[in-house]
């Protein structure tokens, strides 16, 4: 039992506990199996309704308003209220739709999201999958959410619809191209697709200081990607509700409509975590070189805050942009992607092998 | 000038043997009259190829109320009320229009006071109009937060109407002969109040709106209308001047105390979308300084020349006034009999069924972003041109 227990602790993943105890006892690695996925579906409703509800109040305050006030303490319970509220909606199928296509789409957009979000490192004990692809994994994964976009659009058999889903399509092939170039300035900063290396190869500073401007420049491109791979305004041109009506998701209503619209908050979780994990150092605390005392003092916070700050706070800055800017048009935004960030991307790229290849990094 | 009269469902059929490529086709889709965009229930049909507008075709009736057939059977002082649910944005100046005609036609000489009053009030819901069209474009454009600035400053002048008039949206405060009633007493401390919060809110909204670079994109150069085809388009108010017009009524044919106040006309240059924007920005500025000129001075008087309980009776013929509403030249005509205290007809020209027609074209060949666009900066307020 002991020699089970120090295996346990020895692993630092869900997947890797339930692996080590395999051998051993079969219905104890099941069990941890079975904890990583209600641990999972646990945590992205309650991701979800938290994020609605803090979304909901920035939007607000932005606003010169209140915001919710009246469910619960400062309207706390409300978004519990409104889930309630939709998942007793009746489903409603536009009656030319392509059925089985409709019923797939909102299904494979959750999908991509809870994949992608196994291999975060939430703290150095609390991951559930720690693949050695980890970066290749994401990159990968997310493109399935395209696709349930992309088939949403398609089956309502709604122009609108259709027009948003070409607009997603177009709008998430483009920028993924920059996404990953400017995850894979990480990857050449820390020499790992693993995303806990990732974070271990920060311990002497982040990547946005250390890796010079190319660090800088990534984690800023990888931002403003990302928003477009979110979705979310100034990109929010598949779902644009002054033109399309709502696009992709117009003929969505019910628990269909609450898995696209989860689907688009935790998302927004796993981006601000990627950008935390590759850019702010994760769970790593905030180290000053040469300040000891002060250095003390940081690692006193727990790991899992400090990753929780982090990515509260580029959550924050999504949030901040998407109550502040209009929206772009169609063609702009295709400039913006191909004539600007793309070059931007690669350039970066470059300028970041150099840095590598001569070891100018700060803090060396 | 000829016109061909097609019916919609003619319009909208595409040919089977439509000369295209096999893998590309035009369609038409249906915007409105349920669509966030037009702002009420206008319907456009858009002929598009891909995300390229080729055409609009804007079909009409949904909110057709008969006002001017309405007219015909009730007097003019019942007419008022009518008036305010035609482009409920400016109640103020649709009320005076009406008065308007009838004091000209009945040979009414106004009091100062009333003047006085009528241009400040009008000025006001001037102000409000111009702050709820910048809301909503920065909501058309997709961003949300204008949206509620808008509301928020506007609410500060409804207060004030609701004071004094005793409503925030309908009215029914200018009468032929006069006034309904009185200022509050408050008015003139309240209206210098709401005077000093809006000035800073305008430099505000440029900070939120006007600097912000995808505000510029999406304008600029977007939907130019040239002088020439907005004037034979019968476009007026905003647009008209954005296009480089320096056209307005206030001082073409100054009405009430436009004669005594100074300001200036906001003329554009190229007739896009963000002159269309900035003219309106600048018009709001504009109004402040009228109001702020007049409201000291509002002398005393009477505020009702005509007794109520009389029937206004018009002699005979047609009398045509018109006035700048916030939307353009808001124009009545007026045909009496003279025997009877109801028109035999009435005709309004509103600002907004001719300005519609401008959407078609400035949208062709551009994007469906670009039109919502340019319906926002078009600022049709739909119960006028179905009226």
């Amino acid at each position: 039992m002991r020699l089970l227990v120090q295996k346990t602790f020895e692993a630092v993943t869900f997947s890797d506990r339930a692996n080590a105890l395999l051998s051993d006892n079969f219905w104890l690695a099941a069990g941890f199996i079975l904890l990583a996925l209600i641990t999972t579906v646990a945590f992205i409703s309650i991701l979800g309704l938290s994020l609605v509800y803090v979304e909901r109040k920035i939007a607000a305050h932005f606003q010169c308003r209140l915001g919710p006030m009246r469910v619960g303490w400062h309207g706390i319970l409300q978004t519990i209220a409104d889930a309630i509220k939709l998942l007793l909606k009746e489903d409603i199928v536009p009656e030319r739709a392509d059925r089985i296509l409709f019923f797939m789409a909102p299904v494979l957009a959750i999908l991509a999201t809870v994949l992608a979000l196994m291999v975060i490192p939430l703290s150095p004990s609390l991951q559930v999958v720690d693949l050695n692809i980890g970066i290749v994994f994401i990159a990968a994964v997310s493109g399935i959410g395209v696709l349930g976009i992309l088939l949403g659009g398609w089956s309502s058999n709604n122009k609108w619809s259709l027009l948003g889903a070409m607009r997603a399509g177009a709008q998430f092939v483009s920028y993924e191209i920059s996404v990953t170039l400017s995850l894979l300035v990480a990857v050449l900063f820390a020499g790992s697709l693993q995303l806990s290396e990732i974070v271990q190869s920060q311990a002497a500073g982040w990547w946005i200081w250390r890796g010079h401007a190319a660090g800088l420049v990534a984690f800023i491109i990888f931002c403003i990607a990302s928003t477009a791979e979110l979705n979310r305004t100034p990109f929010d041109l598949p779902e644009a509700e002054s033109e399309l009506t709502g696009g992709f998701h117009t003929e969505y209503s019910g628990l269909r409509f609450s898995f696209f619209f989860l689907s688009e908050f935790i998302n927004m979780f796993i981006v601000a975590a990627l950008a935390a994990t590759l850019f702010l150092g994760g769970w790593m605390p905030f180290h000053i070189g040469g300040l000891d005392s002060f250095n003390a003092v940081m690692d006193l916070i727990p790991p899992g805050l400090w990753f929780a700050g982090k990515t509260a706070f580029i959550i924050f800055l999504i949030m901040w942009v998407r109550w502040t800017f209009p929206r772009l048009r169609v063609d702009q935004l295709m400039r913006l992607e191909w004539k600007f960030l793309l070059p931007l991307s690669f350039a970066n790229l470059i300028l970041a092998a150099c840095v590598i290849l001569t070891e100018a990094y700060f803090f060396a | 000038m000829s016109v061909t009269i097609t019916s919609l469902s003619e319009r909208i059929r595409i040919p089977e043997t439509a000369d295209s490529p096999l893998d590309t086709q035009e369609y038409f889709i249906n915007m409105g009259p349920q669509h966030p965009a037009t702002h009420g229930v206008l319907r456009l049909m858009l002929k598009l190829n891909g995300e390229t507008v080729q055409e609009v075709i804007p079909v009409l009736g949904y909110i057709h109320r008969g006002i001017e057939k309405i007219g015909e059977s009730v007097n003019y002082r019942q007419f008022v009320h009518l008036t305010d649910r035609m482009d409920y944005l400016s109640a103020m100046m649709n009320n005076w229009v009406v008065a308007m005609v009838v004091e000209k036609a009945t040979k009414t000489e106004l009091n100062d006071r009333i003047q006085y009053v009528r241009t400040i009030l009008a000025e006001l819901e001037r102000i409000q109009s111009h702050m709820l069209w910048w809301g909503v474009l920065g909501m058309d454009l997709g961003a949300f937060t204008p949206f509620l600035y808008g509301f928020r400053d506007r609410e500060i002048i409804t207060d004030i109407f609701e004071e004094t008039v005793g409503c925030r949206l309908t009215m029914n405060f200018i009468q032929p002969g006069g006034l309904m009633a009185d200022i509050h007493p408050n008015f003139v401390k309240r209206v210098k109040e709401a005077m000093t919060y809006v000035k800073p809110k305008i430099d505000e909204y440029e900070e939120l709106l006007s600097g912000n670079v995808i505000l510029q994109e999406r304008t600029r150069n977007i939907g130019i209308l040239p002088a020439d085809e907005a004037i034979s388009l019968g476009v007026t108010g905003p647009p008209l001047r954005a296009s480089g017009v320096p056209y307005d009524l206030r001082k073409v044919e100054p009405y009430g105390v436009y004669d005594k106040v100074e300001f200036r006309t906001a003329v554009g240059t190229v007739g896009d979308c963000w002159d269309r924007y900035w003219v309106r920005v600048e018009e709001m500025r504009q109004s402040v300084k009228i109001v702020e000129q007049l409201i000291d001075n509002i002398p005393e008087g009477k505020t009702m020349l005509m007794k109520p309980a009389k029937k206004i009776i018009i002699p005979k013929g047609v009398f045509y006034s018109n006035l700048e509403t916030a939307r353009g030249i808001l124009g009545i005509l007026i045909a009496s009999d003279g025997v009877s205290d109801k028109p035999v007809r009435i005709h309004m020209r509103s600002p907004n069924y001719n300005n519609l027609w401008a959407v078609d074209r400035i949208s062709r060949g551009s994007r469906v972003g670009d039109l919502v666009a340019n319906v926002s900066s078009l600022d049709l307020v739909v119960p006028d041109i179905d009226r």
